[in-house]
């Protein structure tokens, strides 16, 4: 089902004519309205009438989180306050939070965009749809709240916490949907299923997950204890929240909102472009936001785009499942090696830890990769030979989905370094002077 | 009947089957034979000592990988060829051996020797009939 059928399935052609006009426009009303952009316009020498092609966009310099930072907390601003309706802030892990400001054409876009993604998801009018993100100064939950409303869906604000209470509302009411993070509603399933209610007792047949990563294996576990057909989606408060894209029903990639959001994939290192199909850092775009409008922004987070049609109609570019941070990518003998390749590998094995570490090291001119895990089954030591055939195991799942040689070890639980009591992922010892 | 052996999973690390051993001392656990097999990565060190449930706690409770198992301790009268007749007799049956270790004992005449097979039971009958020594955990301390 389509919220805006017509921009969702136009050809590619008028959406490249769309999008450089906007594109030109919020360059042009960046320069104007944030003074941050005019300087930094100006030391690139871009202005609006040289964007003579979208491919042109690579001119204009990058902005990235520790801009936003820097100009805490309406530095970016490019709208009076009289006229910004809403401010959210995402949670600062590192430092001062983040601070957007939205006007009312902003809300009314966002809950657009929002509307298309939960309506290619499978929502409809007729769904009750309960939001277990917390509310706040978080987007995730007025995101979608307001974009469900106006599908017409029912929606129910419950945020998160006091999870026996919202089963008890989902049973009762006969909830169809839910917004939720993954691991939350894996969690809400645990407690569903200790309570005395069977689970024929809950209605719930949509799940639309998103603010954090979902393993294939994770996905399934939520789709058998609920029943529920799951579904992705994507966004970050700095561009707009939750609506960026999200997955339709074919679930072949998460349809991007091109109108308003230009996506480029680039190397992260050197910034160049990288071909349809390659996995680089998505940076976007917004093409039309007034109240922190955005050129190029790093997103840190790696996938792939196709312009492939989908089966669905859509003709809109869409994104693969985020593959990992930049900031954690490693490069291993030219290969892009993300941690949470190995973890989603690992999970499942009952015999080893939740935590393991990656060694890199320089070798003569090759690196090498060790992977380590801890061996936290007993019941194998018997046998010498189980020890190995887990270990080879591991180790040609790991090269197979890494693509690169690597070593297994099994070294004895707890032996990881930790770090505030988080395991040290990634030790990198090819600059180490030996 | 049998003898309960511990098997603990060890890293090969400098020091370290040093400071298991030592952790073992402290609490009193006597360590009567002991084996580690290993690679270039990681060993099994295997134990026999005066306590095995303890031992199980204590190892545990400092983070180790752990499991306990029965094995048999056979009494080899100290004459050339005593080894390989007790061998012979459970191979003859059939019966895999997956490993063995030898140990001293303050008692003289015989050599004790600790043997994992894949059936305790069958095994223990066949060296019954052979007249070959079982010993217990009893006989070691
Ligand atoms: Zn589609």
């Amino acid at each position: 089902m389509f919220f805006q059928k017509e921009i969702e399935t136009m050809n590619r052609k008028d959406m490249a004519a769309l999008q450089l006009e906007r594109l030109k426009w919020t360059v042009d009303y960046c320069y104007k309205n944030v003074p941050f952009y005019t300087k930094r316009l100006d030391e690139a020498g871009v202005t609006a009438d040289k964007i003579k092609s979208l491919e042109d966009i690579k001119y204009i310099p990058v902005t990235t989180k520790a801009d936003l930072r820097d100009n805490y907390p309406f530095g970016l601003f490019a709208k009076p306050m009289k006229d910004i309706v809403r401010i959210h802030a995402s949670s600062g892990t590192t430092g001062k939070p983040t601070v957007v400001g939205y006007t009312k054409n902003d809300l009314n876009m966002w809950s657009d965009c929002v509307a298309r993604i939960v309506m290619a998801a499978g929502a409809t009018a007729d769904d009750i749809v309960q939001i277990s993100f917390g509310y706040g100064m978080f987007t995730g939950a007025l995101g979608l709240h307001y974009g469900l409303e106006k599908i017409g869906a029912s929606v129910v604000p419950n945020s998160s916490g006091n999870t026996e209470k919202a089963l008890m509302f989902m049973r009762d009411f006969g909830t169809t949907a839910l917004v939720a993070t993954p691991s939350y509603a894996l969690y809400m399933s645990e407690i569903a299923k200790e309570l005395d209610y069977p689970m024929s007792d809950y209605k719930i047949r949509l799940g639309l997950f998103g603010s954090e990563g979902c393993t294939p294996e994770m996905r399934t576990q939520i789709e058998k204890a609920w029943g529920l057909f799951a579904t992705d989606n994507y966004g970050m408060s700095e561009l707009v929240g939750p609506g960026v894209s999200g997955e339709c029903e074919e679930r072949c990639g998460l349809h991007f909102n091109e109108d308003y959001f230009y996506p480029e994939i680039v190397d992260s290192e050197t910034l160049e472009p990288l071909a349809e199909g390659e996995a680089g850092e998505l940076v976007v775009t917004t093409l039309c936001k007034e109240g922190i409008p955005l050129l190029r922004y790093r997103t840190r987070d790696i996938t792939r785009i196709t312009y492939e049609p989908c089966k669905c109609g859509r003709t809109s570019a869409r994104m693969d499942k985020v593959i990992g941070r930049s900031d954690d990518m490693l490069k291993i003998r030219g290969v892009n090696v993300f941690p949470s390749q190995i973890e989603s590998t690992l999970i499942g094995s009952e015999k080893i830890g939740a935590n393991y570490q990656l060694v890199v090291r320089r070798e003569g001119f090759a690196d090498t990769l060790e992977v380590k895990v801890e061996l936290v089954d007993g019941s194998i030591l018997e046998s010498y030979q189980d020890v190995e055939r887990l270990q080879n195991s591991l180790k040609h799942k790991l090269q197979t989905v890494l693509g690169i040689q690597c070593k297994l070890s099994l070294v004895e639980p707890k032996s990881l370094q930790r770090f505030s009591g988080k395991a040290q992922r990634v030790l990198d010892l090819r600059n180490e002077n030996k | 009947m049998a003898i309960k052996q511990i098997s603990v999973f060890v890293e090969n690390k400098p020091g370290r089957l040093a400071e298991i051993t030592e952790l073992l001392a402290k609490n009193n656990i006597d360590i009567r034979a002991l084996s580690i097999a290993d690679t270039t990565d990681f060993g099994i060190l295997r134990l026999i000592v005066n306590d095995p449930e303890s031992t199980v706690q204590i190892l545990k409770n400092d983070g180790m990988t752990v499991s306990a198992t029965e094995v048999l301790g056979v009494a080899i009268p100290d004459v050339p060829g005593g080894f390989a007749k007790a061998i012979r007799t459970i191979t003859d049956k059939g019966i895999s051996l997956e490993y063995a270790y030898a140990f001293i004992t303050p008692k003289s005449g015989s050599a004790y020797v600790i043997i994992r097979v894949e059936n305790n039971e069958l095994a223990t009958e066949a060296l019954n009939d052979a007249g070959i020594k079982i010993i217990e955990q009893g006989d070691i301390f």
